[in-house]
């Protein structure tokens, strides 16, 4: 017994406050908000059980929730391929050796530090205004833009923009991943005469492929969780017309601006599962396009 | 790229109404009391909002590089039964988005009195909360020779001694790597001052700025832009600063 404590107290000694925070905070949680998923609870009560009456009202009745499925959807469908495909079209174009690289890559990775600032929402906000900076390039060429922000039509793709302009680390990544592909295999493609497409589909994507599917889990995930631009520039509602009512918009007004914990927990499992169900699905036909080097076959 | 920036810093110094639908980065005139104005446009002016953004952060930062460089040392450096199923339950939280916790959590620091102090934004700092960093710190350590420790355990150091005097100072880039990043989020972090701070006289910078827009008529657009390039100053200088360490780190550990 005293062999076995001394053996680990040092282990356990480090690992006490990730324990304690774990319990506390993770784990301990995780379990509080499924069980209060299964409960009415406005905070001011204790949690009533109603069994699954939350998630059958949400499948069947909540408008919102199934508004705020197909917004969330929509904005992670467009906006993850169209960031990764810019970052890895800078990426490569910054991979040729231009001179002053780090100041460009610097330039481009900018935007994505500041990404979840509330400055940079509300520059957006400001940008596409009606008679904001946008339209007012827009008119240069002769066209008269529509109402972004307040048009249902338009206020998603203000996002999608938003966050697609942030395409700095995806982009660091591919430049990582494509500064060890072996030049042989360009310098071997060129013998044999390879147009740049040629070499592009048969050399570059396939031995990027690990890199290009570690980029696309991390920013899909990412993309489910976006929160303050979709707050800010809706106002903190969704509006307008709830076009803008990402499901942690919709998850976060539940719980704190009508205090229904029990609803929200429910809708934060719905989440949590979206995105497990999501990253499985990568997982699994990664097995059909994602091949590892130093793995046979 | 950074057009919508400079647009931004040009209009903290344009006039209100030479702000909207002007392309031009030059300030035709400048007025540099849109930062006096916006500094005071509050009730409570962004001295306090400063003040309370940098105590969070630091504590933060202490915080996340302490607690998580102790988890990493003892997933990377030591051997103890059931370390790979805490490991494992380790990743894991590296998944787990944080609206799945954050219920629970508001619940549980409400039982405590702590909601409207900052308690529930640096507490869990204090706990490696941030599974992120304890992998960066974990793939760094790893690097580290292994003959080390045990040079330094045949001399007789402890385990806490070879944290100290060994892996600290040879972790520098990792520990910064970290610091930064952490200083980054913590200053840009929105939801949860939003949840937890309700008196505007603790809010953070972010939630004093978003004040700024849902406060009535907002008229006052150079003052609110000179208040946004402020607030995101501090990380302007610290990406300059450091930002041949940041891009490093970035495409090694693919943090965002």
């Amino acid at each position: 017994m005293q062999k076995f404590f001394a053996r680990n107290f040092a282990g356990y000694a480090f690992l006490t406050p990730w324990l304690i925070g774990f319990f506390l905070l993770s784990i301990g949680p995780i379990l509080a908000s499924f069980y209060l998923g299964f409960t009415k609870y406005n905070v001011v009560r204790p949690p009533q059980w109603i069994g699954l009456d939350n998630y059958a009202y949400m499948l069947q009745f909540d408008q919102r929730f199934w508004k705020a499925l197909q917004v969330t959807f929509t904005f992670v469908v467009v906006s993850v391929p169209l960031k990764l495909i810019f970052a890895l079209g800078v990426a490569m174009a910054l991979d040729k050796g231009i001179r002053a690289i780090g100041w460009y890559r610097a330039l481009f990775y900018l935007p994505s530090i500041l990404g979840g600032s509330i400055a940079v929402a509300i520059l957006w906000r400001q940008l596409f205004n009606y008679d904001g900076v946008i339209n007012s390039a827009l008119s240069l060429i002769g066209i008269d833009g529509p109402y972004w922000l307040s048009d249902p039509k338009f206020s998603l793709w203000t996002l999608v923009v938003l966050a697609v302009w942030q395409f700095g680390s995806p982009m660091l990544i591919f430049l990582a991943g494509l500064r060890a592909i072996p030049q042989e295999l360009y310098e071997a493609a060129e013998i044999d005469a390879a147009s740049p497409s040629k070499k592009f589909f048969a050399i570059t994507v396939p031995l990027l492929a690990p890199v290009i599917f570690f980029n696309l889990v991390l920013q899909m995930i990412e993309a489910f969780k976006s929160f303050s631009g979709a707050f800010i520039i809706s106002g903190g509602t969704g509006a307008p017309l709830d076009s803008l009512l990402f499901f942690t918009v919709y998850l976060y007004n539940e719980a704190f601006s009508f205090l229904r914990m029990g609803y929200a927990s429910a809708l934060a499992w719905v989440l949590l599962l979206i995105i497990a169900l999501f990253t499985a699905i990568a997982f699994w036909t990664s097995k059909y396009w994602v091949h590892y080097e130093n793995e046979r076959g | 790229m950074i057009y919508p920036l400079l647009w931004m810093l040009a209009s903290s110094l344009k006039p209100d109404n030479q702000i909207f639908g002007d392309l031009g980065l030059w300030p035709r005139e400048f007025r540099w009391d849109n930062y006096t104005k916006g500094w005071n446009a509050l009730p409570v002016s962004f001295t306090t909002f400063f003040w309370n953004s940098t105590v969070v952060t630091v504590l933060s930062v202490i915080g996340n590089v302490i607690s998580c460089s102790f988890a990493a040392y003892a997933f990377a450096r030591l051997e103890f039964s059931g370390k790979t199923i805490w490991f494992g339950l380790m990743m894991m939280t590296l998944m787990i988005p944080y609206h799945v916790v954050l219920i629970p959590q508001y619940l549980l620091f409400l039982q405590l009195g702590w909601v409207d102090t900052y308690l529930p934004l640096i507490v869990p700092k204090f706990l490696a909360g941030e599974a992120f960093f304890i992998f960066l710190m974990i793939q760094f350590f790893r690097q580290l020779p292994r003959e080390l420790d045990e040079a330094a355990m045949i001399d007789g150091c402890s385990p806490f001694k070879i944290y100290w005097a060994i892996i600290m100072p040879l972790s520098l880039p990792a520990m910064a790597t970290a610091a930064i990043f952490s200083f980054i989020w913590t200053w840009e972090d929105f939801l949860g001052p939003l949840v937890y701070l309700n008196d505007q006289a603790d809010y953070t910078v972010p939630l004093a700025l978003r004040s700024f827009i849902s406060s009535d008529g907002v008229s006052q657009y150079g003052a609110m832009f000179a208040m946004s390039i402020l607030s995101i100053l501090p990380i302007l200088l610290f990406f300059i600063i450091f930002q041949r360490l940041i891009i490093r780190g970035i495409a090694m550990s693919g943090l965002k």
